[in-house]
């Protein structure tokens, strides 16, 4: 079969390539007619929707109480205040569990008997924790920890529901450095320990490097988890306003659901910027990988 | 002459599969031994159980008379003396070149940076790879990757080499820069033991070549005599199947 030399033809080699880069759309692949077609039908299905949903008998009722542009207004300054303190967990948190992951990763996949109890320890840790939802070990802390009263401990519900957040991610967190651990082929390790680095100096300067620059997009997906789980600590909180409660009080006082969309569009205006950043570098990846493939 | 190796009564296996048999090799200082042997013949994993890289099951390995299999022994003082090179060159893919061949002088010899970053430029620049000494691996040509691993294996400064088929990965045309490379170490009087398939390099530059059948040593001597009159005849049919394959 012959390479198709006229740039208006599907197969030309540089169409393909722009492709990849708009993530497998262009005009010219699918043709206009086709996105035609597909933009047409998307826009039908939503309007049918809208159409069916605004003719119902209950929808001023609905548009009052969930679309209320005056409720609204009045009630999305505070929550947008409140959703700082969304950010400060999230980003407290992270670090915690970036560093307390790996430990515990790298606790799990030490090898020789010399190492079983930390081996032992850390997979009955994350066994656990991944078996727990997170928000029962968020209310767990958050409540019980508080009520023991220890002297020198915080008292505050946030803090540990905080902490909660930290220990149920870390055990996530912790599995996804481990894929990335095990993906470092051997040889890797032989080389290594054949330079007489140790198997500690082998970790840290041959090992970990390269296992954390492979798991850098799972990583950012349990980013974005965290990011939205930040709101369960509102169980625990107390009066300390983060987005979700701030919101749940304002639509108590108002009877309208309308500040919990308020508190949705916050969260989402984070989440959809790190996806969208997840999604780039996977694909970046990937193409590395083919590149890699090549040579 | 000093002994640099000496091993008896090596054994090996992995799960069911004996793969060293009872292995007996004495190295002298500043001596070029070649294995030679067909795939799964031991080779490889002799070379592994010399630095311990491989645990053996029985028998004992001296390096300039410490015995290494002792419990006690000091596996990473072995590994300090002992520099291997791999078949699949295995350099650190997240690391230049430079940084490749200063990891373990800086972290394992506690040389200062700038010490290290002098003597791994030095070596770069002897074995024609100073342009390289900033590019990442992937960038290099698989004879550049394996003359960059050979550097980092010297950059230890190991009175003994060991070299586990470091052609068989390499395109025919960029095996002879390797195969020179050899050669000039050897020159240089380094002890080396080399797990290889390059006849006519064993031929060139060996004291000694080690024929490996099945986890034995069947037959060793000068490379004239195992080449043109071996004894064994297994030793014959191997040597014939190379040459039909136009590899001598």
């Amino acid at each position: 079969m012959s390479q198709p030399t006229d740039p208006s033809e599907p197969g030309f080699p540089p169409a393909d390539r722009r492709s990849r880069l708009l993530g497998g759309f262009s005009l010219r692949d699918e043709g206009a007619k086709g996105v035609a077609i597909a933009t047409l039908s998307t826009l039908l299905v939503l309007g049918l929707l809208a159409f069916a949903a605004t003719r119902s008998a209950y929808w001023p009722d609905f548009k009052d109480s969930f679309l209320n542009r005056q409720v609204f207004a009045e009630s999305f300054p505070d929550i947008l205040r409140a959703f700082k303190r969304n950010i400060f967990y999230f980003v407290t948190a992270e670090p915690v569990i970036l560093a307390f992951a790996l430990l515990l990763a790298v606790f799990r996949s030490l090898r020789g008997p010399a190492f079983f109890p930390l081996r032992l320890m850390a997979t009955i840790y994350v066994d656990l924790f991944r078996g727990i939802p997170t928000v029962l070990v968020v209310y767990a802390l958050g409540f019980g920890m508080p009520a023991l009263q220890i002297p020198g401990l915080p008292v505050e519900g946030w803090f540990w529901g905080w902490v909660g957040l930290i220990l149920s991610y870390s055990a996530y967190v912790a599995e996804v450095y481990r894929a990335g651990i095990e993906s470092v082929h051997p040889s890797q390790t032989a080389a290594a320990r054949a330079l007489g680095l140790g198997r500690w100096g082998t970790l840290r300067y041959v090992v970990i490097p390269q296992a954390v620059r492979r798991v850098v997009p799972p990583l950012m997906n349990d980013f974005i988890s965290l990011q939205k789980d930040t709101a369960l600590i509102a169980f625990v909180s107390g009066f300390i306003p983060e987005a979700f409660l701030t919101a749940q009080i304002a639509s108590a006082a108002t009877f309208n659901f309308t500040p919990l969309l308020g508190a949705a569009l916050c969260f989402v205006v984070v989440t959809i910027p790190m996806t969208r950043f997840t999604d780039w570098m996977l694909e970046r990846q990937r193409r590395q990988r083919q590149v890699g493939a090549v040579a | 002459m000093t002994e640099a190796v000496r091993i008896e009564g090596l054994h090996k296996r992995f799960d069911d599969l004996e793969v060293l048999r009872g292995i007996d090799l004495t190295v002298d200082e500043h001596q070029v031994v070649c294995l030679i042997g067909a795939s799964g013949s031991g080779k490889s994993t002799l070379l592994r159980c010399i630095n311990l890289l491989e645990t053996p099951d029985a028998g004992t390995i001296s390096v300039h008379g410490r015995t290494v299999t002792d419990p006690g022994a000091d596996q990473n003082r072995l590994r300090r003396e002992v520099g291997i090179v791999f078949q699949s060159f295995n350099l650190f893919p997240h690391m230049t070149v430079r940084r490749n061949v200063t990891l373990a002088p800086t972290k394992v010899l506690g040389l200062p940076g700038d010490e290290a970053e002098a003597r791994a430029d030095g070596l770069l620049e002897r074995f024609g790879l100073a342009d390289k000494a900033s590019e990442y691996p992937d960038r290099l040509s698989g004879g550049q990757q394996q003359r960059a691993a050979i550097v980092r294996a010297l950059a230890m400064e190991p009175s003994i080499m060991l070299l586990d088929e470091i052609t068989s990965s390499l395109d025919p045309e960029l095996v002879a820069e390797v195969l020179d490379v050899l050669r000039g170490l050897a020159r240089s009087g380094m002890t080396m033991i080399v797990a290889t398939h390059e006849m006519g390099f064993a031929k060139d530059v060996a004291n000694r070549v080690c024929f490996l059948d099945d986890g034995l040593i069947l037959e060793e001597g000068r490379p004239e005599d195992i080449f043109l009159s071996p004894r064994e005849e297994r030793t014959r049919r191997f040597l014939d199947r190379i040459i039909a394959a136009g590899r001598m």
